[in-house]
């Protein structure tokens, strides 16, 4: 028990994010044509305005708030709040925003089942990225309830150690995980086999976040590359 | 003033015969690939029709192309930049499937593979898209074509707004015309604008616009922002695509696929150039009734000397200056006055111009008594409204259609004139505001139209813009990854190799080579 442990929270987290950096970069370099949001809402979009719209932003601030509450040091935070406190905010801001996005994924769970054309024209790994998002989200909702038995902030705590362990490159981050409800330990596992598949997937689009939309100038001109002047080379 | 030139279409409307040979072979060149089935990048439309995607011009329902801010300023429709991010999720403009048609065909091995039976086997239609059985075609390409459709549907066309519609649904006062469209190449795309990731750019060199599918990430605001709708989602690709004016064809200094192929020889490709520093006031100005001049405005005469030196100071070659002496569609949009654009009020400034039609008078009945203004037939008698012509080509200015016809007419009146009287009627033409070289010019262009007059296509001057060094053992026209037409990479990844549609039980799986 101890070396699984030790492999899914020290050696695994390590795997599943130089897969998701290296083969990130890979696609993006050697097959950019792939790399797409991957939408059917032409197809089909009927539900998508509730569908879509509730999951991506129920996601999104799930997303947020994970890196803010596990990356933020302890000592940067104990000044303002305490560490039950904070723990209460995770459990009404992640139910809040995880209900709002399970609204959303099980409409999108179940047209990517059962429409015929979203189902004719998907790929498995659409419908597989769908279902772990699903499980995971699913896992992360239970973990509340877990939260809800110890309302001192100590497991949670316990977390933000071990990701931060893992982000900085120290060892012994696993120890921290040792004692977790198994619960917490399969929702960190399917999160980074989340990262580990991340390349391979329609994930990718979540790189592309076009931000850069809302400071560039309305039309872009293209210029042919400019002449190579061989007599300056 | 920033000359840039641009490769810019008219299509002459009087002679379109609505023969699609333009729009099959753009589809056998371009679009015969799973994921764009439903894809016409030309298509020809009969018109009055709500046309393909339904109701396309209707951009109160579709929230296509620019408008005019309080501040006088230049808008997308569909929402200021956080707007058309906000809507990224799912956008509430975007056409689905069944408002182009969804796409089909027919088990035709069926009619080889059938058992012996008492009945002649019949090819059933399946879909492309889920491959099922489809029990009653709804839709489908030209859907209108000639009329079909009863005239409630088709009177949907917003064209038809400040005309009374209803005159025209009985059976005397019947009209109709074809109306073949592609993409506009506008100077002013609002797809471009509309582009979250700035995948969508115009070329500097020939004003050609394209998506780059490497930088496209499948957002597709440029469906809904385009409001000619000419930018069609691939679901295969998860990108969009659109006409490519043929760029491979072009910059050869062949005509497009299109224009190449038609039949009625009603294409023409001309440089235009134009002051790309003007082209913001001139999409801006108040009224749209004034944008059909504002576009004209922005023009420069190829002849002056000015302009010359100015285009020559931007890198322009001398072969495109020449190229846009002889442009026929600087003779049809600025000589003669002949060419307008379509829907100019949608601000996008397109670069697709469109000769109106003329029409038979209104009635047998009322043969006797043409109205007649002066020497000319009024267009006001002839079947087609010209509110109706005005409304698509002018923002609802009748004058320049009104004139565009008015100096068709004088030029086959002249020529009726001079071959069947046997008399040269300069009256007639100095009506219309036509010297007599004009005219003859006009004749040429309209009614001879040969190849070299219609197609003034300077070739691409690529030994300038590139190290064709690098280019050598390129393969042209391809999609993402190189000559390859799948890598393994491509596979790790999840891309799906380019293939033709088949119906989709025999849809293909591509056998890959081992590398």
């Amino acid at each position: 028990m101890n070396h699984l442990n030790t492999f899914l929270f020290q050696f695994y987290p390590y795997i599943a994010l130089s897969v998701f950096v290296i083969g990130s970069w890979m696609r993006f370099d050697h097959d950019a044509y792939t790399w797409r949001a991957g939408s059917s809402q032409m197809l089909s979009g009927k539900w998508m305005r509730l569908g879509s719209n509730w999951f991506h932003v129920g996601v999104i601030a799930i997303l947020a708030g994970h890196f803010v509450g596990l990356l933020t040091p302890h000592f940067v935070y104990e000044h303002f709040i305490s560490s039950s406190q904070k723990q209460l905010l995770a459990m009404v801001v992640g139910g809040v925003f995880g209900i709002v996005c399970l609204v959303g994924m099980t409409i999108l769970l179940l047209r990517r089942m059962f429409n015929a054309r979203v189902r004719a024209t998907g790929s498995g790994r659409d419908l597989l990225v769908l279902v772990l998002l699903y499980a995971q989200l699913l896992l992360g909702l239970a973990s509340i309830f877990v939260s809800s038995g110890h309302m001192d902030g100590a497991q949670m705590v316990m977390l933000g150690e071990w990701a931060q362990h893992i982000v900085t490159f120290r060892g012994g981050a696993a120890e921290f995980m040792l004692t977790a409800h198994w619960i917490f330990k399969a929702h960190v596992t399917l999160g980074l086999t989340l990262f580990l598949i991340f390349p391979f997937t329609r994930l990718v689009h979540i790189w592309s976040i076009p931000l850069g939309y809302l400071r560039r100038p309305y039309q872009v001109v293209r210029k042919r590359q400019s002449a190579v002047d061989y007599a300056r080379r | 003033m920033k000359v840039r030139a641009q490769i810019a279409m008219v299509l002459n409307l009087d002679k379109c015969i609505g023969c699609h040979t333009c729009s099959i072979t753009c589809k056998n060149v371009w679009t015969s690939r799973e994921g764009v089935e439903y894809a016409w990048f030309n298509n020809v439309e009969t018109k009055p029709g709500v046309g393909y995607p339904k109701e396309w011009e209707n951009q109160q329902k579709w929230n296509g192309g620019w408008v005019r801010t309080k501040g006088g300023g230049l808008q997308l429709k569909a929402g200021g930049r956080w707007r058309i991010l906000a809507k990224i999720f799912a956008n509430p403009d975007l056409p689905q499937i069944d408002d182009y048609y969804e796409p089909f065909d027919f088990d035709y091995q069926h009619l080889h593979q059938a058992p012996e039976g008492q009945h002649q086997p019949t090819a059933r239609p399946r879909s492309l898209i889920t491959g099922q059985r489809m029990q009653k075609i709804h839709w489908g390409p030209n859907w209108e074509e000639i009329l079909g459709t009863e005239f409630a549907k088709r009177s949907k066309d917003k064209n038809f707004d400040n005309v009374q519609r209803e005159i025209y649904g009985a059976f005397e006062k019947t009209f109709m015309m074809y109306l073949p469209r592609l993409c506009e190449h506008c100077l002013n795309p609002a797809c471009v604008a509309a582009c979250p990731s700035g995948a969508i750019y115009k070329r500097e060199e020939d004003g050609i616009v394209l998506i780059d599918q490497d930088k496209c990430r499948g957002w597709r605001m440029c469906v809904s922002a385009c409001p000619y709708k000419k930018i069609y989602f691939n679901w295969k690709s998860g990108k969009s695509e659109k006409c490519i004016f043929c760029y491979p064809r072009i910059e050869m200094g062949e005509p497009t696929v299109c224009s190449e192929t038609c039949v009625g020889r009603i294409r023409y490709l001309g440089v235009m150039l134009y002051d790309a520093d003007r082209i913001e006031a001139a999409a801006s100005v108040a009224s749209e009734k004034d944008l059909y001049q504002a576009h004209l405005d922005i023009f420069l005469d190829p002849h002056d000397p000015v302009v010359i030196a100015a285009a020559r100071a931007e890198g322009i070659n001398d072969s495109w200056l020449e190229a846009a002496k002889a442009s026929p569609v600087y003779k049809m949009a600025i000589d003669w006055k002949l060419a307008l654009p379509l829907h100019p009020e949608y601000r996008t400034l397109p670069m697709v111009w469109y000769v109106p039609p003329l029409s038979p008078v209104q009635s047998a009945a009322d043969a006797g008594r043409i109205g007649k203004n002066g020497e000319i037939p009024d267009v006001k008698s002839l079947r087609i409204p010209v509110r109706y012509l005005a409304n698509m080509l002018t923002a609802g200015d009748e004058g320049p259609v009104i004139r565009a016809m008015e100096r068709m007419l004088a030029m086959r009146a002249w020529r009726r004139a001079m071959n069947v009287d046997g008399v040269e009627d300069i009256e007639v033409l100095a009506q219309a505001g036509l010297t007599v070289k004009q005219a003859e010019e006009m004749y040429r262009y309209l009614a001879i139209a040969n190849y070299e007059d219609r197609f003034v296509i300077p070739s691409a001057h690529r030994e300038y813009a590139n190290d064709a060094f690098g280019e050598r053992g390129g393969c042209g026209f391809t999609f993402g990854n190189g000559c390859a037409p799948s890598s393994p990479a491509e596979a790790l990844f999840g891309g799906r190799a380019q293939t033709t549609y088949q119906v989709p039980p025999n849809r293909q799986s591509v056998t890959r080579e081992k590398a």
